[in-house]
């Protein structure tokens, strides 16, 4: 459903994306996961559209993102980082106005945006100015709407940033029940547990480049699916193995000394992308 | 159609904010019309004219210039550099022309509003004017010339203050060269000729004439004609580009 080649983008001297490859399935919910300023919206941007790429080429649900965009654009659904809602509007005329944007009938937007206030729970708050929504309201309003022409293709990007745990759990429950629907997801984040929890794959990327792909629990194993922490006065060491008896094994030969300690946990995606590139992903 | 679903969003909060525009709008031609056709003007005759007769359709002009520049211009910076919806028009499948066309028509009504506001007002400060066809059809064009300026320059400029910017340079200027408060027959001639570089002029000797049934000066409104299309066709590019 979504195909990259070489996909690039110079902001003048900044790299912001650099050379990206990769392809994502139809139904499939596909991460991007990296910290600030790796380049995640960027290629968003590229491939909704509203960013022309410096070179390499991008395709989503078979069209060509520079050749063909109003065919792209009929296909797809974007919530972006910015919470761009028509603040001016009540919540019901952001959706019937976008509807209308997208030659939805009338009998068809008025179903399709009470089905969509039930699933984001906003029914009560159809009618009041989105200008005086809270921030998770919101966002759950801007997925709504990228849902509201059935897109084929979703893009979200970083959809949970800056809210409560609350919240963000809602949002996770919105995003798996789309699952069922077969739209295909393709997300970015820079909260490691958002992309593990969510995503079938996910890609890691750095500085524009993509350093890893693959799914999470495979991201995981290939780096050791237990990470066992030593801790010598002050220094932590870190070591992955395949299973927990090894894992503890070492932690009980490396941390004699008095102050020594050690711990054992399960590996996660942060210690993938600390172990690819040296730093913490935030 | 597309440019219809654009045109009655602008729509709905022209509704919504009518009396809010209707009285902001009615305080810069009351201070006009009270400084030069009251104050200024009383007893002073221009081209055969009451001065604020002569003054009355040059007010008209520069209003609605100002109400149709403003409008497009100073929301569309606003939507496209701090809440960003205008995003929601360049990602949905909507062509640059339509975006375009229905920004423009969103300030045309409120360039119609503000003339329809002076119109009323100068009749209650005794100005004698008409409003023909041809008078309507100058409101008209130059509604839509300065929305479409407006529309063209909110795509390209992109701070808040480049288009403060913008006005002082060339918002304001015009407000008073463009043969508004003077004659252009009390200036030198090659002064005039350079007056008659900008649109605004145009609109104010095409306004005047149909207003006080002289000859209509056909080729002004041709200018008229020329700019609006000239901005209007220029904007579209530049939403078309706006991908970068
Ligand atoms: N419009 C722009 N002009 C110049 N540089 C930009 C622009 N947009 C993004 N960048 C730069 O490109 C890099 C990637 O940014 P971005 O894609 O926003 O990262 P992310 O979404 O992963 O935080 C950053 O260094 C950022 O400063
Ligand atoms: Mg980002």
């Amino acid at each position: 459903m979504i195909r990259l080649e070489a996909l690039t983008k110079y902001y003048g001297e900044i790299r912001a994306v650099h050379s990206l490859t990769f392809s994502v399935a139809r139904g499939e919910v596909f991460g991007l996961l990296g910290p600030n300023g790796a380049g995640k919206t960027t290629t968003i941007r590229m491939l909704t559209t509203l960013t022309k790429p410096t070179s390499g080429r991008a395709w989503v649900a078979g069209y060509d993102v520079v050749e063909e965009p109003l065919e792209v654009k009929r296909r797809i659904g974007i919530a972006p980082q910015h919470l761009n809602l028509d603040g001016e509007l009540t919540a019901r005329e952001n959706l019937e106005f976008h509807g209308r944007l997208y030659h939805m009938p009338r009998s068809e937007r008025r179903r399709r945006i009470e089905e969509l206030l039930a699933f984001v729970g906003l029914e009560e708050r159809a009618d009041d100015l989105v200008e005086k929504f809270s921030g998770g309201m919101k966002r759950r309003l801007l997925i709504a709407r990228a849902l509201m022409h059935s897109p084929e293709v979703l893009f979200l990007d970083e959809p949970t940033v800056g809210l409560d745990p609350a919240t963000r759990r809602k949002i996770w429950d919105l995003i798996r029940s789309l699952r069922g629907e077969g739209v295909t997801v393709l997300m970015t984040t820079h909260y490691i547990e958002e992309a593990e929890q969510l995503c079938d794959r996910v890609g890691i990327i750095d500085r524009g480049e993509l350093i890893a792909l693959d799914s999470p629990s495979q991201l995981k194993r290939r780096l050791g699916s237990f990470t066992v922490e030593v801790y010598h006065s002050g220094r932590v060491e870190r070591r992955f193995f395949p299973t927990r008896e090894e894992a503890l094994e070492y932690g009980a030969e490396h941390a004699r000394c008095d102050a020594c300690d050690f711990s054992v946990r399960e590996t996660n995606l942060e210690d993938v992308f600390i172990e690819l590139t040296g730093r913490r992903i935030e | 159609m597309d440019f219809l679903v654009v045109f009655e969003r602008e729509l709905l909060t022209f509704r919504r904010r009518f009396w809010r525009y209707f009285f902001a709008g009615m305080v810069n031609p009351l201070l006009l019309l009270t400084a030069f056709g009251w104050g200024l003007g009383r007893g002073i005759e221009l081209e055969g004219v009451s001065y604020l007769n002569y003054v009355v359709p040059g007010i008209i002009a520069l209003s609605t210039m100002n109400a149709s520049f403003t409008s497009v211009g100073v929301a569309l910076n606003i939507s496209r550099r701090y809440t960003k919806t205008f995003e929601n028009y360049l990602v949905a499948p909507v062509e640059a022309h339509s975006i375009v066309l229905g920004k423009v028509l969103g300030g045309v009504l409120r360039g119609l509003l503000s003339a329809a506001i002076i119109v009323v007002l100068s009749r209650l400060y005794g100005a004698e004017v008409s409003l023909s066809a041809k008078a309507l059809a100058t409101i008209l064009a130059t509604a839509f010339l300065f929305a479409s300026l407006g529309m063209l320059v909110g795509m390209l400029i992109w701070s808040h203050e480049d288009m403060n910017t913008f006005n002082a340079l060339f918002i304001t200027p015009m407000m008073f060269l463009s043969g508004t408060f003077f004659s252009l027959e009390m200036v030198p001639g090659w002064v005039a000729a350079l007056i008659k570089l900008l649109p605004l002029t145009h609109a104010s000797l095409c306004l005047r004439a149909a207003m006080l049934g002289r000859e209509f000066p056909i080729a002004s409104f041709a200018v008229l004609l020329a700019f609006g299309i000239a901005f209007f066709l220029a904007s579209i590019i530049a939403v078309r580009r706006s991908s970068q």
